[in-house]
């Protein structure tokens, strides 16, 4: 593998004379192993400079398709890369996990330059970008929750999912969540399949999740945690639950757990499944398995013995959450009771009227991520929570694009999400080959965005700096038997990097 | 719940589908423009396997790496070559279920090992660009149609 020199330690800055040096059309986080490689890749397009705001999977699976016509520089706010893939991505799915190899494949690309620790939108404007790029991708995921909107949404014990999900993935901003565990009943609301990670990590045997990248303090938390059963509530049935069948799957096979269900919830569920398509069917029929019929011995011994238990509640809406006698802390939730009107996907949750309480010390919502707007400059549909866009290009604005999250809402696995990036990367190629955008005149790229930096007092992260990072935490790691023992605080990734201290003209 | 046939990482099979060439299988790929790739690869690889050893530029290919965490080494076959595939495990048909562009006769590539009788197969890439209102049925999994 290539030594890359860090954009910290290399020479480019010491005259950063913004429109003389656009005439540089090697990348400039450039290495003599790089320059080498270009000399023999280069293409007529390859001087044009695109930029991806945002390190998660969208972003990289957007600069993957773009390098082989341009180059990429890709900003994160974290100094650590992969957004979701670090950050949402369950412990226990390492599978999962396995796509930061392209990732890395494509950050040691010779025409991609990775910048961590910039914060789009307060370091550096989209504007500032947009004058040293020939377009900007948007790709930097959606990190707002949805709100019930319900009366004791902030007693103690409620938290969101992606709050909840963050602290034990070590997310920095959520190190200090503490969740209390000390409750036999949490309710989640929201059949996704976040809803069922966090099920399937609360029920989950303190002994399968030590060997995952689980930081440790959760982990401790997590092995002192009462939690016996987690209830799984959605507000319409189950022909529209939004989790998919692995994930659901997992639950039913979740060792030392019992499925706890509904059986009258699924009425009629026999009489849909012959006129709907394979993977409602298939995971339907998972449920209705699990629900309704009776289990053979072995599982029936094996319901027997669980000690913990799980189940999916259908057809109820959040009204209010309820405090316990101290007033602070929550102790139930009550519930409207709803009716479908319609059928399928496209089907209304109405309420009955009826009303029921559900007791439970803890309160996970996992209704929903939402992109949040970065900037005033960018177009914002604040309804949908997206950057209204065509095919990945933002509208009324042009040599602007978005992708992932942001630009579909945050729905789908990583496959999704893949395609949705090569997508919008498959945009910007066509309109900087048909002429739509100037492709023509120079642009600075990192070479003009680097001195601003340096002015404003921000110390951008490489690609090796991360690396330097990611050793550490396996160092950590294989210190309790971990694949990966994460750093939670910013402070401490960059101290981590010793050139950080070096400052960004040198 | 059964292990996968092909679990190890692709990466440490190379070694052992460099053996011997006369013994190898042909496989016909269609990428997604259309165009026939033809690659040979040894009985017991994977056909993601033949993919990352030969260099097969199929955009996203076999993202997991193997391991049945994803679908974007999904292939479509004939009903006959289908049928010549073996079984398919629950698992692999869940993660099938969130492929596009899904058919009764899609597997996953990395689930599909080569064998004698499948010589000169056909293995169509599916194509994955999708409009949105397709992508969001897709994403969901499950919409009505």
């Amino acid at each position: 593998m290539a030594v890359r020199h860090s954009y910290l330690d290399r020479g480019t800055f010491t005259s950063p004379i913004f429109p003389f040096i656009s005439s540089l059309t090697r990348p400039s986080c450039w290495s003599f192993s790089d320059v080498r490689v270009i000399t023999r890749s280069a293409s007529s397009a390859a001087h044009q400079k695109v930029c991806v705001v945002g390190g998660g999977p969208a972003g990289f699976y957007t600069a993957q398709h773009l390098l082989k016509d341009v180059q990429v520089d890709i900003y994160e706010r974290l100094p650590v890369p992969f957004g979701l893939v670090r950050f949402g991505v369950a412990p226990d799915h390492p599978e999962v996990k396995n796509v930061i190899s392209t990732f890395t494949q494509t950050a040691h690309h010779a025409r991609c330059c990775y910048y961590g620790n910039v914060n789009v939108g307060t370091d550096v404007s989209v504007e500032e970008l947009r004058e040293a790029y020939h377009a900007v991708v948007l790709s930097y995921g959606a990190e707002g929750n949805r709100s019930m909107g319900v009366p004791g949404e902030d007693l103690e014990g409620v938290y969101p999912a992606k709050d909840f999900v963050g602290w034990y993935n070590g997310l920095p901003s959520n190190r200090e969540l503490n969740p209390g565990l000390d409750c036999e009943t949490a309710v989640i609301l929201g059949q996704g399949n976040v809803a069922l990670d966090v099920a399937r990590i609360l029920l989950s045997p303190i002994d399968e999740l030590k060997k995952t990248d689980i930081t440790q303090r959760s982990l401790d938390a997590l092995a002192q945690s009462q939690v016996r059963r987690v209830l799984i509530v959605g507000r319409r049935g189950p022909l529209q639950i939004a989790g998919t069948i692995k994930e659901l799957r997992e639950m039913v096979n979740l060792p030392d757990t019992k499925p706890e269900m509904v059986a009258s919830e699924f009425e009629g569920m026999a009489e849909a499944l012959k006129v709907i398509p394979r993977p409602r069917k298939r995971l339907t029929e998972l449920m209705l398995k699990t629900a309704v019929d009776p289990p053979a011995e072995k599982e029936r011994q094996r319901r027997q013995a669980a000690s913990r238990s799980w189940g999916l509640r259908f057809l109820r809406s959040p009204l209010e959450v309820l405090a316990g006698p101290d007033g602070a802390r929550v102790a139930g939730i009550r519930l409207a009771v709803n009716r479908l009107e319609g059928t399928g996907d496209g089907s209304v949750a109405v309420p009955t009227g009826e009303v029921e309480t559900m007791d439970c010390g803890l309160v996970i919502t996992s209704i929903g991520y939402k992109s949040l707007p970065i900037d005033p400059a960018v177009p914002f549909d604040p309804r949908k929570a997206i950057v209204p866009n065509s095919l990945g290009r933002v509208q009324q604005a042009a040599g602007l694009y978005c992708s992932g999250w942001l630009k579909t809402g945050p729905v789908g696995v990583i496959a999704t999400t893949m395609n949705n990036s090569f997508d919008t990367a498959h945009s910007v190629v066509e309109d900087l080959t048909s002429g739509c955008l100037d492709a023509t005149s120079a642009k600075p790229g990192s070479t003009g965005i680097g001195p601003l930096l340096d002015k404003r007092g921000v110390k951008p992260v490489s690609f090796s700096d991360w690396e330097k990072i990611n050793q550490e935490e396996r160092r950590r790691g294989a210190a309790q038997g971990k694949p990966r023992e994460k750093l939670l605080d910013v402070e401490e990734m960059l101290k981590t990097v010793p050139l950080l201290g070096r400052g960004f003209l040198m | 719940m059964g292990l996968p046939p092909s679990s190890s990482p692709t990466g440490l099979r190379r070694a052992a589908s460099q053996s011997s060439s006369d013994n190898k299988v042909t496989v016909h790929f269609v990428n997604r423009d259309g165009e026939k790739i033809t690659a040979k690869g040894s009985p017991g690889d994977s056909l993601l396997d033949l993919v990352i050893n030969e260099d097969l530029d199929f955009d996203g290919f076999g993202a997991c790496e193997g391991t049945l965490a994803c679908s974007t080494c999904h292939l479509v076959f004939s009903e006959e070559v289908y049928e010549k595939l073996g079984p398919v495990t629950d698992e692999e048909m869940d993660m099938l279920d969130l492929a596009y562009g899904l058919t009764d006769t899609s597997r996953l590539g990395c689930q599909v090992c080569l064998t004698r009788a499948l010589e000169g197969m056909e293995a169509r890439v599916p194509e994955s660009v999708a409009d949105i209102r397709q992508t969001q049925d897709i994403t969901m999994g499950m919409t009505m149609k």
